[in-house]
């Protein structure tokens, strides 16, 4: 690990002006994921600054009916709020698949959505990556890419894909995600906070230097309350998604879709939301065959990559699946109720 | 760079002057002499350096968490339970001793880990925490802890001798005791 000076500012603002100043200087939260990445030289910044103590943790409702959740909020304290099992079970179901208990207690909302790809050559720094040096070249377009991305990644450039859950169900829900930088205030979508690798794939967000994601709001949003999130991986429990789905659904009674909202993780550079698929359901019946074309649909343009050791064109079928299984699902919880 | 910072573990305070890059852990193990919380990966993929962690002015043992990925510089008047400081000197807390009946420990390097991530987890099964296991997310009270939300919500502790299913049905034991009995705050948290 680099040597590294320490600071933990009064305010939001005075840690904003701290970071914007220093241009080698990062925000410090729960650490699961800076800590590591100290630990291995993928990160080496030489001002840590802590926001931990100085960033709400509170979730509270919002004058439209919604909810803001402070960027402080602990991942288990969000995961278990009545509020959000009650009415956005999908990103209750997100966060509880995510990582363990251990990690859940010490990750934020914040840190959260600024996690960097679990992508293992991005980690290893034997390992060429343009994202993590520029113009180093791709070990992954070579290696093991059963984790990589199928959607929205430049032909032979970054494939990595971005590892929150938490985040794809945020896309699904139109939350938006509030930001102070040196400048002052700003308001993102979530759909629109993390980039495609594009040309600079070194950059994961839209944030400037020094920008601090403050707070995440949640829409009022009805559909919401009949909501999922289906994440298939390689063991049952703590690991990175291979395909999730977070989906919302309301059926008329005549057994048409009335409203969904359907966001994939694992299979691009940020929370993919899915709204070829929503446009190709909406209005039409909720069934199987309608839920597996629109999948279809969303991945019309999915790009694979076939290694020696390890490819990813399984994934392509994966999203229909885990999308028609997660909307069965929510299709079949409403005629059991009715 | 260094700086100094204090740090209560298993009941006892400490002042010590840390090098910024020092996690919790290894504060712990090379500076405090305190060799109960494990390091096996380093890198929070384990859990064998699992420990109980009260920020301060936090009431009780406070939350488990990876101390290999906790820098000890932000947790400055933290208060730190290892599973040493949860027997009361003489007893073994009940989960070390269900461990030993159960045949949970073999290796036992990830038991110290395994010990305080399964007091944290039957605590937060008593808040009512539900896992991504639990079917109905909108049930009210304790969790109800069979094998299979047993098992999820420990997933953050690896043996790799394969104790598992000694170690589930040794967490299984004490949560049914302590669905009727609170057993979780040791002697260490109050000392």
């Amino acid at each position: 690990m680099k040597p590294f000076a320490y600071t933990r500012p009064g305010d939001a603002a005075a840690a904003v002006a701290t970071v914007a100043a220093d241009p080698s200087a990062v925000y410090l939260a729960g650490g699961t994921n800076l800590v590591d990445h100290l630990k291995l030289g993928v990160a080496g910044p030489g001002t840590l600054v802590d926001v931990t103590g100085l960033l709400s943790t509170a979730i509270t409702p919002t004058a439209d009916g919604g909810l803001s959740i402070g960027a402080g909020a602990r991942n288990t304290d969000v995961a278990v709020d009545p509020r959000v099992r009650r009415d956005y079970p999908a990103l209750s179901a997100a966060l509880l698949a995510g990582a363990s208990g251990q990690l859940r207690n010490m990750a934020t909302t914040g840190g959260n959505l600024l996690q960097r790809t679990r992508c293992s050559y991005f980690a290893d720094l034997t390992a060429p990556c343009t994202k993590r040096d520029p113009g180093q070249g791709w070990a992954a377009q070579q290696g093991w890419a059963r984790h990589h991305a199928i959607l929205g990644a430049p032909e032979g450039g970054c494939i990595a894909t971005h590892p929150s859950d938490m985040a794809v169900a945020l896309a699904a829900f139109d939350a938006r995600v509030h930001l102070l930088g040196p400048d002052g205030e700003r308001t993102v979508a979530a759909t629109e906070l993390h980039r495609l690798p594009g040309d600079d794939p070194s950059r994961d967000t839209v944030l400037e230097h020094g920008e601090l994601i403050t707070s995440v709001e949640l829409p009022a949003l009805p559909v919401a309350a009949r909501s999922a999130y289906r994440k298939v991986r390689d063991r049952a429990s703590y690991a990175f998604a291979l395909v999730s789905v977070a989906a919302a659904l309301d059926v008329a009674d005549d057994g048409t879709v009335r409203d969904v909202r359907i966001a994939l993780g694992g299979v691009a550079h940020r929370p993919w939301r899915a709204h070829r698929a929503e446009q190709a359901l909406l209005g039409g019946p909720a069934t199987d065959e309608a839920f597996r074309a629109a999948a279809a649909a969303e991945t019309a343009d999915a790009r694979a990559v076939d290694t020696a050791v390890g490819g990813n064109a399984f994934k392509i079928p994966l999203v229909a699946g885990t999308v028609t299984a997660t909307l069965r699902g929510l299709a079949a919880h409403r005629t059991e109720a009715a | 760079m260094d700086s100094t910072i204090s740090l209560t573990v298993d009941g006892r305070r400490h002042e010590l002057t840390v090098d910024t890059r020092t996690t919790v852990l290894d504060a712990l193990r090379d500076r405090l002499g305190v060799t109960s919380a494990k390091k096996g990966c380093d890198h929070g993929q384990c859990g064998a350096c699992t420990v109980l962690l009260a920020g301060p002015g936090e009431q009780g043992p406070g939350r488990r968490v990876l101390s290999c990925l906790s820098l000890a510089v932000a947790h400055d008047d933290a208060a730190v339970t290892t599973a040493d400081g949860l027997g009361d000197g003489t007893d073994l807390h009940p989960l070390a001793e269900a461990f030993v009946t159960h045949d949970a420990y073999q290796c036992g390097y990830c038991t110290p880990g395994q010990i305080c991530s399964a007091v944290g987890m039957l605590d937060e099964a008593r808040a009512g925490h539900p896992s991504a296991v639990t079917s109905d997310l909108s049930a009210d009270g304790p969790a109800v802890l069979d094998r299979a939300e047993i098992a999820e919500r420990l997933s953050g502790n690896l043996c790799r001798c394969a104790a598992y299913s000694g170690i589930v049905s040794a967490v299984s034991a004490v949560s049914a005791v302590s669905a009727v009995s609170a057993v979780s705050t040791g002697a260490g948290a109050s000392r």
